[in-house]
């Protein structure tokens, strides 16, 4: 018993081991997974949104979602704090943070929400089918014929973006932002949101390109934004990235590590399953106590 | 393995339909019709399974404890077989039963709560190597059969001879059948058998690989998941807590088919293993404290949050003083003190499970809070009912208990 209980937690042990000292450095060798280098982005200037909910009007057409019940011009909406859901794939919510504007009126900013298409998406990791994919454009792309519906992408998405057709009783589906993956795989399209935002808040470009324009936009304007990009580093980088006037935290952004969320879990299973190692082992550690344990038996009485 | 068996169906030696039993297929019914309700109106008509909380009572009980307290199979396994305590014998067939109908159940529960039903098959095709949750189906469809693959000698033990014979009168085509299955019986038991000890072990490395696994899932939720539970040793309690919890699932198990059949109990077998139980649970106790010591967390244990107190309750009641009860021999002797340690420590385990499934997850953006529905409920309990029935039914008819010395007499 003694052997057979420390063999499990040396198997374990070496395989959390191998996770443990891979932590810091992302390019460890249980992982070597490379975000796309020409993704597509987005950048979002959230001192310039006016909160027009033009692109949650542009979303629901171009991906044939059903018509909301409240019409798109109806800005009461904004009341409330919103989640994307499986009938709207983007939702703009307002905060106040205090900030006052020019006649000492309460200004509101307006956050546009939807599937940050992570550069090592947690969901693309999780999904035990891969249907969910990081693609070379950025989008991270749901492919519904290899769904099972298991849900782990919910589970695992550190935005709490994926959404569910919980009533549909045989073929639900995962609802999320596209990034509007048929429009920008052409030449020159761009997702529905970006192309309609009337003031230009969304830039669509090379995800690479929008890192600099954002700091270009800090540097040309000292004081008007916050001194991060978010997104840029936030769970390894995400391909939709934002800029802001007010604290991140004060609307809706969460605080998130810059590791990507599926470091840990890859490394443990890599570590674990490389040539099936700590199988075999075991297998073999067990085959060999089988023999032995067995042996002294079958001196005593001759049955197997 | 047979060959030393005195197992034999309890068919003739008790009632099929006792009162629990006609309770067991009520609740069954009642379950089942939830289980129309879902396909009829989907997940959303009978579940309270939201997009913050995309997974619930059927995860965090029927897969995840059902997966763990199914551990009695591989541990009585690996005790009895490949450690050589033969003793144990007695204990393994019927620890083995509940594996195999434990991992049968976990299946139909996940084919409930998926949403794709139907493409349940779909991830022997699609691969993703990089899901846990890829490493936890495939290990858990592969042990699954393995549990089959040990049952087979069980099965063909009953049926090695006069199967045949008592369908003399029946029509060509019934008899044909039988003796085809019987032919094939034979065949399988007759080489299964000189392979069986490749099952045996590969039922052990299956266990270890897909029980420290389901520890893994919520690794990849580290900013959603309390501090209390989030450790990266969480698959290392995840197995450690399985191993521990094997043996009080068969003295559990082994004490309620006793009383419900009114057969002898196995007190002498049961006594020695939990002797066992007191390293291995005394191992997962340590590694669990010295957990949340190590990363300093200890302090959310008293902050008077329901995560706390849940903590407390899971370390208290289902490993402390299960533990130290187990320490006395006074408990491991008698029948009933052994039966409530056992249930503390198997209890321990589902609300550890549930903690870790439901507690300690917390979504960012809680659109409502999850609490179990009635549906979810009716469903579960009907799963576990019918469980209970298909161990009773398969005891009745196959050869699995060794009711040794007293004959029942209801």
């Amino acid at each position: 018993m003694e052997l057979n209980r420390r063999r499990f937690l040396g198997l374990t042990g070496a395989a959390l081991g191998a996770g443990a000292l891979g932590k810091p450095n992302r390019a460890s060798a249980a992982r070597n997974y490379q975000p796309p280098p020409d993704a597509f982005g987005c950048l979002v200037d959230l001192s310039v949104c006016v909160g027009c909910r033009k692109c949650e009007q542009a979303c629901n057409q171009v991906n044939h979602l059903p018509e909301p019940q409240r019409p798109f011009d109806d800005l009461t909406v904004l009341d409330d704090k919103r989640r994307p859901d499986a009938e709207a794939f983007t939702v703009i919510n307002r905060y106040y943070t205090g900030r006052r504007d020019e006649r000492n009126q309460m200004a509101p900013t307006f956050v546009k929400v939807q599937c940050m298409h992570c550069q090592d998406p947690a969901c693309a990791s999780a999904c035990i089918v891969g249907a969910l994919t990081k693609k070379p454009n950025g989008a991270v792309h749901y492919d519904v014929t290899k769904c099972i519906g298991c849900r782990y992408c919910m589970v695992a998405c550190p935005f709490q973006i994926p959404a569910y057709e919980y009533h549909d009783p045989l073929t639900p589906r995962v609802r999320k932002c596209t990034f509007c993956f048929e429009r920008i795989s052409k030449q020159g399209g761009k997702p529905g949101c970006a192309q309609v935002c009337p003031v230009e808040a969304i830039t669509f470009g090379k995800r690479s390109e929008l890192i600099k324009l954002a700091k270009r936009k800090m540097a040309d304007d000292p004081g008007r934004y916050q001194p991060q990009v978010y997104g840029e580093k936030e769970v390894g980088g995400t391909s939709w990235l934002y800029i802001s006037r007010e604290p991140f935290a004060k609307v809706g952004f969460l605080k998130l590590p810059h590791q990507p969320m599926p470091h840990l879990t890859e490394t443990i299973q890599h570590g674990i399953f490389s040539y099936m190692w700590a199988p075999l082992s075991l297998f073999a550690l067990l085959g060999g106590a089988m023999a032995v344990f067995n042996r002294k038996r079958d001196q005593g009485e001759d049955k197997s | 393995m047979s060959a030393h068996s005195h197992a034999a169906p309890l068919q003739g030696k008790a009632r099929f339909w006792s009162p629990g039993a006609l309770v067991m297929a009520a609740l069954a019914i009642t379950g089942f019709m939830f289980v129309v309700a879902r396909y009829i109106g989907g997940l959303g008509a009978v579940s309270h399974l939201s997009q913050s909380h995309p997974w619930g009572l059927w995860i965090g009980v029927d897969v995840a404890s059902g997966v763990a307290l199914a551990a009695g199979g591989f541990t009585t396994a690996a005790l009895a077989h490949i450690f050589g305590r033969h003793a144990y014998e007695p204990v393994v067939r019927p620890a083995l039963l509940t594996a195999l109908l434990g991992y049968v159940f976990v299946s139909l529960a996940l084919v409930v709560d998926i949403g794709r039903s139907w493409a349940i098959w779909k991830p022997m095709i699609f691969w993703n190597p990089n899901s846990v949750l890829f490493e936890v189906a495939m290990c858990v469809m592969i042990y699954t059969a393995v549990l089959h693959a040990e049952f087979l000698p069980v099965v063909a033990e009953r049926f090695a001879n006069g199967f045949k014979a008592s369908l003399a009168n029946r029509s060509w085509p019934v008899v044909a059948i039988a003796e085809a299955a019987e032919g094939l019986l034979a065949f399988l038991n007759r080489n299964l058998g000189k392979v069986m000890w490749v099952f045996i072990i590969a039922g052990v490395v299956l266990s270890c690989m897909h029980q420290s696994g389901l520890g893994s899932l919520l690794l990849i939720a580290p900013t959603k998941m309390h501090a209390l539970w989030y450790t990266p040793i969480l698959p290392l309690l995840f197995l450690t807590s399985a191993i521990a919890v094997g043996f009080p699932m068969v003295v559990f198990e082994n004490t309620l088919v006793s009383a419900s059949f009114d057969l002898e109990d196995e007190m002498d077998i049961l006594s020695r293993m939990v002797r066992i139980t007191i390293v291995l649970l005394g191992i997962y106790g340590a590694l669990k404290i010295g957990d949340v010591v190590a990363r300093g967390v200890w302090p959310l244990i008293f902050d008077g949050s329901v995560q706390g107190r849940s903590f407390a309750v899971e370390m208290l009641f289902g490993v402390i003083i299960p533990w130290v009860m187990l320490l006395f021999p006074k408990v491991r002797n008698h029948r009933t003190p052994l039966f409530i340690a056992s249930c503390m420590i198997v209890g321990g385990v589902i609300v550890n499970r549930m903690n870790v499934f439901l507690v300690a997850f917390q979504p960012p953006y809680p659109v409502q809070s999850y609490f179990p529905s009635v549906g979810e409920l009716a469903i579960t309990a009907g799963f576990i009912a019918v469980l209970m029935l298909a161990y009773r039914f398969t005891v009745y008819y196959l050869p699995v208990l060794s009711p040794a010395g007293k004959e029942a007499n209801s």
